[in-house]
């Protein structure tokens, strides 16, 4: 079944008097427990097309279907209950929240985003932490941890909520290439053991190569789709 | 709720300065008006109760116009002995009058046979007088207290004559007054005692008994100046007056026009706009607290969302919703609110715990050794803590609205 459908997808930016094509014409399906790269370089669109798949941009023309969902049509409050619900973010600067330790942080959409009861919270965090082996780390705060470490609890964070779709934005790219493969193995780690998708955006040769699928964007547009290495 | 207010308590923590900071200047706040409260309400209630319970009682019932002509002591504007029946009928009837006493107020020459002044005189029977103005005995400073507050033949005369004619309690007086017919007398009197002047109307008569002044301004009527009230509960003045006013314009002369007036007592000591001005600044001073709050409140919070506008961005992009956002950052303005109103409520009523303990006297005019008592309602402290705690979720609520409708992609974008 496939997760995410995308038929004409485009975006388009005013910019003063100029329009700005960020995504043309993009179509593409993603299956369920894919392990998927949006590559290119800079300005290429990437982070855009991730952003619609996530619910936090809305498509200016297509169709784009997330888990049956046409996330197109979604008001900020059904975006973002959508998001709580059905998708995982990881972010290129971690974004964890300062004054949490890593406990809190992963516990944090439990409590703020799915309002878990307190045991049930507390087991999930701990299944969480062990998983992305933090649990001796979990009553640090995010000053206390390195690059790695604070990426593994933002994995945790995102896998939490028992989403099925996993957003990561540019994962590696402040950390550097050993911790970043050590990062996407964790990612690859965790599909196998949730059934979790996770669609990443990277312009890192070496980790691009970690994915099963790779959708190449050049200026908006997919221009090739490779599957672990062979063009499809 | 609580992990929302367990939230709002960390990133509190995080800019711990700034927190003590603000909730200093709200605690400040609190203090001020608290203090300011029970400061001024103290002083009120001394000196209103020091007019109302040794000169004028609560309220006073006069034959029309003479209110108006009260400098001048006109005894043509006494009321009659029907008249007087009248209110006197009427006040033992009402189970709000605590006592009353009727008054013949008018002026005399006074002489220690070498010397000579003007005295204003209250002419009154001695036990309904002090049932009505229980502190006036206490005013005697030279004399005898206890017993009866005058006896026929005797006048209690104020300090300042007392002092300028260098009279001595037991010396003999003589007091010469014109009747309202126009004719002279006068008649020898004793000295019963000294009275302590006070600020206000009437706070430095002489007193002498009511059949005495009958005698000497040769009055074949019981005539009355005025008949002074007090009140079982002075709390319920006002209404106890619209009653007393309703009642007593019912009565007509010849020409369809009220015979009474009645007043209560601020309406006939100038110290009752002392007590106004009192009550301006203490609202004067709430409205300060009022913007300190508003404004300390709102400025931290804006900070602390233009400074958190990238967490705001993930928390929102991981799902949160724009209500949850809202109140997360409502619970920071609201605990910072509470934790200046609880420090400053404990800090002001220790204080006035303390100041009671160690006893304050203060002088006001002439008046001395008045004790300072500073005492707040709890009402009154409830009601300030309520404003202060809900004007600091009003302060909140801008910033946090802002918070709560930011598009999560420019704020992650937001450096």
């Amino acid at each position: 079944m496939s997760l995410i459908t995308a038929s004409g997808l485009c975006k388009k930016y005013q910019s003063g008097d100029i329009t700005v094509e960020a995504i043309k014409d993009a179509t593409f399906t993603i299956e369920q427990g894919s392990f998927v790269a949006f590559v290119g370089p800079s300005g290429s669109g990437k982070s855009t097309l991730l952003n619609m798949v996530g619910c936090l941009d809305t498509p200016s023309c297509g169709n784009l279907k997330v888990l049956d969902t046409d996330v197109s049509t979604l008001s900020q409050k059904e975006a973002a209950i959508f998001r709580g619900k059905n998708i995982g973010f990881v972010f290129q600067d971690f974004n964890l929240i300062p004054v949490l330790s890593a406990y809190e942080n992963i516990e944090y959409p439990l409590i703020m985003v799915q309002d878990w009861p307190a045991e049930k919270r507390h087991a999930r965090v701990m299944e969480l932490l062990e998983a992305v082996g933090m649990a001796d780390q979990a009553q640090k705060q995010p000053g206390q941890l390195s690059g790695g470490q604070k990426q593994r609890v933002a994995v945790a964070r995102a896998l939490v909520t028992q989403s099925q779709l996993v957003l990561a934005d540019e994962p590696t790219a402040n950390l550097d290439s050993n911790t970043a493969h050590k990062v996407i193995d964790l990612m690859k780690e965790m599909r196998e053991k949730f059934g979790t998708t996770f669609i990443f955006s990277t312009h890192d040769a070496k980790v691009m190569a970690e994915a099963e699928i790779t959708f190449t964007l050049v200026d908006g547009e997919i221009v090739n789709k490779s599957k672990e290495g062979a063009h499809v | 709720m609580f992990n929302i207010l367990k939230l709002a308590a960390k990133n509190l923590m995080r800019y711990r300065r700034r927190t003590i900071l603000t909730s200093l200047l709200i605690t400040i706040g609190i203090v001020a008006v608290l203090m300011f409260i029970a400061l001024s309400g103290s002083f009120r209630a001394l000196m209103i109760g020091q007019i109302t319970d040794s000169v004028l009682g609560h309220i006073q019932v006069h034959k029309k116009g003479y209110v108006a002509s009260i400098d001048s002591l006109p005894l043509t504007l006494n009321m009659n002995q029907k008249m007087a029946s009248n209110v006197t009928e009427f006040l033992d009837a009402d189970e709000n009058i605590e006592a009353w006493s009727n008054r013949i107020k008018f002026g005399a020459m006074f002489s220690n046979f070498t010397e000579t002044t003007s005295i204003r005189l209250n002419a009154v029977d001695p036990e309904k007088e002090v049932a009505t103005c229980p502190l006036l005995s206490g005013r005697i400073i030279e004399g005898q207290k206890e017993g009866a507050l005058i006896e026929p033949g005797k006048i209690l005369i104020p300090e300042l004559i007392a002092k300028g004619l260098k009279i001595k309690v037991g010396d003999a007086i003589v007091l010469v007054a014109t009747n309202k017919d126009g004719s002279v007398n006068g008649n020898t009197f004793v000295v019963k005692g000294v009275l302590e002047g006070i600020s206000g109307p009437g706070g430095r008569d002489g007193y002498m008994h009511i059949n005495d002044a009958r005698s000497l301004l040769r009055m074949s009527d019981d005539e009355v100046s005025e008949v002074a009230i007090r009140l079982k509960n002075p709390e319920k003045m006002q209404q106890t007056f619209k009653q007393m006013d309703k009642y007593f314009s019912e009565f007509l002369n010849q020409k369809g026009k009220p015979v009474f007036e009645v007043h209560t007592w601020d309406k006939l000591s100038p110290f009752s706009n002392i007590a106004k001005m009192i009550d301006m600044l203490d609202v004067f001073i709430k409205v300060m607290l009022v913007s300190i709050v508003l404004i300390s409140i709102m400025n931290v919070m804006l900070m602390a969302v233009y400074e958190r506008i990238r967490e705001i961005g993930t928390i929102a992009a991981i799902g949160t919703v724009p209500s949850r956002i809202l109140s997360l950052f409502i619970a920071e303005g609201l605990l910072l609110g509470i934790l200046g109103t609880v420090i400053g409520t404990l800090v002001s009523l220790t204080t006035i715990y303390i100041m009671n303990k160690i006893t304050i006297t203060f002088s006001f005019g002439r008046q001395e050794n008045l004790l300072l008592e500073p005492s707040i309602s709890v009402m009154e402290v409830l009601v300030i803590c309520s404003v202060v705690i809900l004007v600091s979720v009003l302060a909140s609520l801008q910033p946090a609205w802002k918070a709560s409708r930011m598009d999560p992609i420019t704020a992650l974008r937001h450096f």
